[in-house]
């Protein structure tokens, strides 16, 4: 790991760029993906990236002669000339025209990707500080069946990034996929045109899934339309590109693309699931608490911390008055269904399930030493969302 | 020329540069309704105001449009929210009537405020509402629950190249403060 | 009054002398430059290695968005306009500024509003943390409680800047010696002018931006809330409306810089000078009509992103004329590279290499891919560092023997010019390539596979902060200490302008009471 090495891999993936032009490593390289419209993307930067070196090159080239041929020891008696109308019409038309040669091609390309036209499937996309959600649109009118899940970054990554130490000396990550993963992720038919309505519940993302040539932002209140055909079965990663608060940097996109016959056995699974119902069975205080805590890690700890302490802004959940005051239950049920609007704080009412609800609201209440012996059930947490309670 | 001729010169052009940075601030202010403007003639973010009028015509059989209806509610919006028909097809220049099932689930009267969306975004000025509750706010009273109607018609003019609109509405939640408060 | 110099602390207080004003703007944006720079760091120690060991993100969105607001409005646009204050009235041979009160004001304005965003940093809730660019809805309903403070920060940062620059305008337009035409001026003046121009129009634009911000926040309005029939799609319009345009607010002047320097150090006179001005003149125009290729991924209509693309390059055709000139200028020149020149060299390469990114980005298609990734990072900076930071350091190099009468350390100097173009490409340069992998924006933590270019931007950055010092120490041993040796009243042997060519080094304190002869 010595510099020297890191310097050498720098000049070298530098002139690499530079002589191969074909950037098979996708490290230091756009991606070509996998859809046609990737690849054109892919070709076109590769134009304009040779369009620049060959006129820095000449551009250069010229300065460098001039620096070196025309310094004060070789050049004593300097030129007199300071204008030349033919040269300096030369100089405005030649940019000129290859700029338009430039601009041809990309707006080919450009109208063809902003066509979604004849799509064979629409997926709603809305992001949320800080995870996705997506919502297969059927076409029918049953509510029950909806396919619609959220996808949220995996566990490991979000304790990798908290136990990497600190200073410069922090544990080395080694983990392929750190910061690339989700619990849920995204599921969509191979050669098929798939539409994407993107949107925001609260401020803007941007859903940008690099193999596919496809990013777009999330606007709160509107939709905007993006579309893809992917060749290659697999499972492709890309995060969101639009600064939308702390934890911008970990709400990554994962699409898997399946054959059609493994996608249709997909999507019966989620429907089936869907119908299915919530699961509302009864659990024991330590059955709570074991959920609690793995949900509390993946949804409530970013904010919160692990320990609970909170940060900055996000109050501490540690003796305070919203756990362990006289009769906070009821108040701390409300603020973590409806959320507290004008604040980070969310109404997770609409995004978790009611066992998670309650496992988590258990679990905040008789962790870190708050002990208050309080017990939260799923079915009551149904009740209160659909009308009860309050 | 002289100094005071000068001094009387420059105070004269500072004044006529203050007057630009004014209008340049009026300008900044003035993007909002020109933005507006702009989105009402192209329909970009779906904010074509008023309610068309339906006048008796022809409706252009030869053409099929698919118009998918999606309903999103924002975080903060108990209620439940969704189109009765999720897709139908219509035909250019004939009216059609849908409608959406909203229900306040809350122990608490709420108002809400549905906003529309169109996607591709340039199709809303084809798109023309005859009647439509998004002109309103909704007031629900606990456990209340309605069906909204929605008329609307597709111009005929509408390009080729458009085979289906998506109309989104998102629900926001409008209810002020002291209400849900007075409420609990 | 011959050279009469008020003495302690009220002659910096309420001075009106564009000398000291000038070098009081130069100051204090070198402070501020270590400031935003001292942020960079803490951003370029939590990057040099995947995994969060230094700062939460929280913390780190802050150190983003005021690294940015720093130094862009407290370190970049106060140096240009201390160069102003110190050379455009010796340039076309005025006594002192059009408007020295006023100057005074604009001046003092500024610690005011940086005292205040910088004070953020100790509030309840932290530092604003939604980026320089401030998009709402994250600044006005996600926003801390410190973004009021912000915003009125902004507020004084855009009357200062709006009060400078229509000092500029009124002492161009009134204040040149008789015989000194438009087109005598020194490139210099002219693209300050039109800078002055660029601000005077989209400051207030920005300021408007601000205020509906205020409103959305405490009064009810809802100009970028969905909610209440506002888009937040229109913030990013006003927004870069002024945004753009302040790219080249930025940048204008060291392309009058650079045209100072080149024609003296080969001494030769300038090439295509009036194509200079005209070049300079469209690309100010054209960026008014260019904001939106910031936005292309907001979800436009085809066919505003094809103008907006197609605009967007044809601002490569007057920069191109810019870069072709200066390397005509050289041609056949007698060169030498004393530091001021290697400077303006590295500038005019390294801003070219920010073009040509440029060029890339207006793409609108592959812009899809580029878009919020490092290479958008590498692109303005490159632009940025070595274009409009590196421009100042040669004008201060060039100039400073004028302002002080000693010559600066010329060993010293070149050590610090030859380790900032190693650090500053070591830094930004693997910035494409990690943009080009896939590395988002504004991320305290990446994937591994990014890990290797981003120890090396870190690695570079160190060493770029450290020149800093260096140049702070090569500053102080002339300015505070007056080491070094005498300088001559040319300076420069062929120096051109005014103030080289009819003042004395050091320039005394009252220049220019009678106008000087122009031939």
């Amino acid at each position: 790991m010595s510099l020297i090495r890191k310097m050498t891999l720098f000049v070298a993936s530098f002139s690499a760029l530079l002589l191969s032009g074909c950037g098979d490593d996708i490290k230091y390289n756009m991606r070509e993906g996998v859809t046609e419209i990737s690849r054109e993307v892919y070709e076109l930067h590769m134009i304009a990236i040779w369009v620049c070196v060959v006129i820095g090159i000449i551009t250069f080239g010229v300065m460098f002669y001039s620096m070196f041929a025309h310094r004060k020891s070789k050049n004593p008696n300097p030129a007199k000339f300071s204008h030349s109308t033919a040269v300096e019409i030369v100089w405005t038309a030649i940019p000129f025209i290859i700029l338009i040669a430039l601009a041809v091609p990309a707006v080919g390309l450009l109208i063809k990707m902003e066509d979604a036209s004849d799509s064979d499937l629409t997926i709603m996309v809305k992001g949320y500080q800080w995870k996705w959600e997506y919502k297969y649109i059927d076409g029918d009118d049953n509510l029950a069946n909806d396919v619609r899940f959220f996808s949220n970054l995996d566990q490991a990554s979000r304790d990798m990034s908290r136990n990497a130490g600190s200073g410069f000396s922090g544990v080395k990550i080694e983990d392929d996929n750190y910061l690339l993963e989700v619990d849920n992720p995204l599921v969509i038919p191979v050669d098929k045109k798939v539409r994407f309505l993107v949107t925001s519940d609260d401020v803007i993302h941007s859903f940008w899934v690099p193999d596919f040539s496809v990013k777009k932002d999330a606007i709160p209140g509107f939709i905007n339309e993006v579309w893809t055909k992917v060749d290659e079965p697999g499972t492709y990663r890309g995060v969101c590109a639009e600064l939308c608060g702390q934890d911008h940097g970990f709400m990554p996109i994962v699409v898997k693309v399946l054959p059609q016959n493994e996608y249709d056995a997909w999507y019966a699974g989620k429907v089936a699931e869907a119908e299915a119902g919530p699961d509302l069975n009864e659990r024991t205080m330590s059955q709570l608490m074991a959920e609690g805590e793995a949900a509390y890690n993946k949804y409530c700890s970013s904010c919160h911390m692990p320990n609970g302490e909170g940060n900055g802004p996000f109050p501490s959940l540690v003796g305070t008055e919203m756990i362990t005051g006289e009769g906070s239950l009821t108040k701390h049920i409300d603020t973590v269904i409806n959320g507290v609007p004008g604040t980070a704080m969310q109404a997770f009412g609409s995004q978790l399930t009611e066992a998670e609800i309650a496992a988590i609201i258990t679990y905040e209440r008789n962790a870190w030493g708050n002990d208050t012996g309080d017990k939260v059930q799923p079915q009551e947490i149904h009740d209160i969302k659909n009308g009860g309670g309050e | 020329m002289s100094q005071e001729q000068v001094q009387n010169d420059n105070k004269v052009m500072t004044k006529k540069l203050f007057v630009v940075v004014i209008i340049m601030v009026a300008f900044g202010f003035a993007m909002v309704p020109l933005y507006d403007v702009f989105c009402q003639i192209t329909g970009l973010n779906g904010k074509v105001n008023g309610l068309a009028v339906y006048e008796e015509q022809e409706p252009d059989t030869s053409r099929e449009i698919k118009i998918q209806f999606m309903t999103i509610n924002k975080g903060n919006m108990p209620w439940d929210f969704r189109p009765v028909q999720t897709e139908i097809k219509v035909h250019p220049g004939k009216e059609y009537e849908v409608l959406f099932a909203v229900k306040n689930r809350t122990g608490k009267k709420m108002i809400g405020q549905a906003i529309p969306s169109f996607s591709p975004n340039l199709t809303a000025q084809y798109f023309n509402k005859t009647e439509c509750f998004c002109f309103n706010q909704q007031i629900l009273a606990a456990g209340e629950s309605e069906e909204m109607p929605m008329r609307f018609f597709v111009d005929k003019d509408i390009p080729e190249r458009y085979d289906t609109i998506t109309l989104a509405y998102t629900l926001h939640n409008v209810t002020p403060d002291d209400e849900q408060v007075a409420a609990k | 009054m011959a050279d009469h110099k008020p003495k302690g602390i009220s002659r910096w207080l309420f001075t009106t002398n564009h000398k000291d004003i000038g070098t009081m703007y130069l100051v204090f944006s070198f402070i501020m430059f270590l400031v935003g720079g001292a942020m960079a760091m803490v951003i370029r120690a939590e990057l040099f290695q995947p995994g969060l060991q230094f700062v939460e993100p929280e913390f780190f969105n802050q150190m983003t968005t005021l690294h940015g607001l720093v130094m862009v409005f407290g370190a970049v646009m106060p140096a240009t306009v201390g160069l102003a204050n110190w050379l455009i009235p010796m340039m076309i041979g005025a006594p002192d500024m059009a408007l020295p009160r006023m100057n005074n004001w604009s001046f003092w304005i500024l610690p005011a509003a940086f005292g205040l965003l910088l004070s953020t940093l100790f509030m309840d809730g932290g530092a604003p943390n939604f980026g320089w660019t401030f998009y709402a809805p994250l600044s006005t309903t996600y926003g801390p409680p410190s973004t009021d403070f912000f915003i009125f920060g902004v507020h004084l940062m855009g009357i200062s800047s709006i009060m400078g620059a229509i000092n500029v305008i009124v002492t161009v337009f009134n204040m040149r010696a008789p015989g000194m035409t438009l087109m005598k001026m020194p490139l210099f003046v002219w693209t300050w002018l039109i800078t002055a121009f660029l601000l005077v129009m989209v400051m207030p634009v920005l300021a408007g931006a601000v205020t509906m911000m205020l409103t959305d926040r405490h009064f009810g309005t809802s100009f970028f809330d969905a909610a209440g029939g506002g888009d937040p799609v229109l913030f990013q319009h006003v927004f870069w409306f002024f945004g753009h345009p302040e790219v080249y607010i930025m940048i204008l002047p060291a392309f009058g810089i650079a045209s100072a320097i080149i024609p003296t150090f080969s001494r030769k006179k300038l090439f295509g000078y009036s194509s200079m001005v005209y070049a300079t003149a469209s690309i100010a125009f054209l960026s008014f009509i260019v904001w939106a290729h910031h936005m292309f991924t907001v979800g436009m209509p085809v066919k505003g992103e094809l103008f907006f693309m197609i605009a967007t390059m044809l601002i490569a055709v007057p920069t191109g004329v810019k870069v072709f000139n200066w390397i005509a200028t050289m041609w056949r020149g007698s060169i030498t590279y004393e530091t001021p020149m290697l400077y303006a060299l590295a500038f005019v390469i390294l801003f070219t290499i920010g073009g040509f990114s440029g060029v890339m980005l207006a793409l609108t298609p592959v812009d899809w891919q580029y878009h919020d990734t490092y290479f958008v990072v590498a692109h303005f900076h490159y632009v940025l560092f070595p274009g409009a930071i590196f421009g100042t350091m040669a004008a201060v190099y060039y100039w400073l023997p004028k302002w002080t009468g000693r010559m600066y350390d010329e060993k010293l100097a070149k050590w610090h010019f030859w380790l900032s173009i190693v650090f500053v490409n070591l830094t930004f340069f693997p910035m494409h390539f990690s943009g080009l992998a896939g590395m988002q924006r504004r991320v305290p933590d990446y994937a591994i596979m990014f890990s290797d270019f981003n120890m090396m931007s870190s690695i570079g950055a160190f060493g770029l902060g450290l020149m800093q010092l260096l140049f702070a120490w090569i500053l102080i041993k002339v300015c505070i200490l007056e080491k070094g040796e005498k300088a001559t009243d040319r300076v420069w042997e062929d120096a051109e302008g005014l103030e080289f060519t009819h003042l004395p080094s050091p320039a005394p304190y009252h220049t220019f009471d009678t106008p000087p002869k122009i031939d």
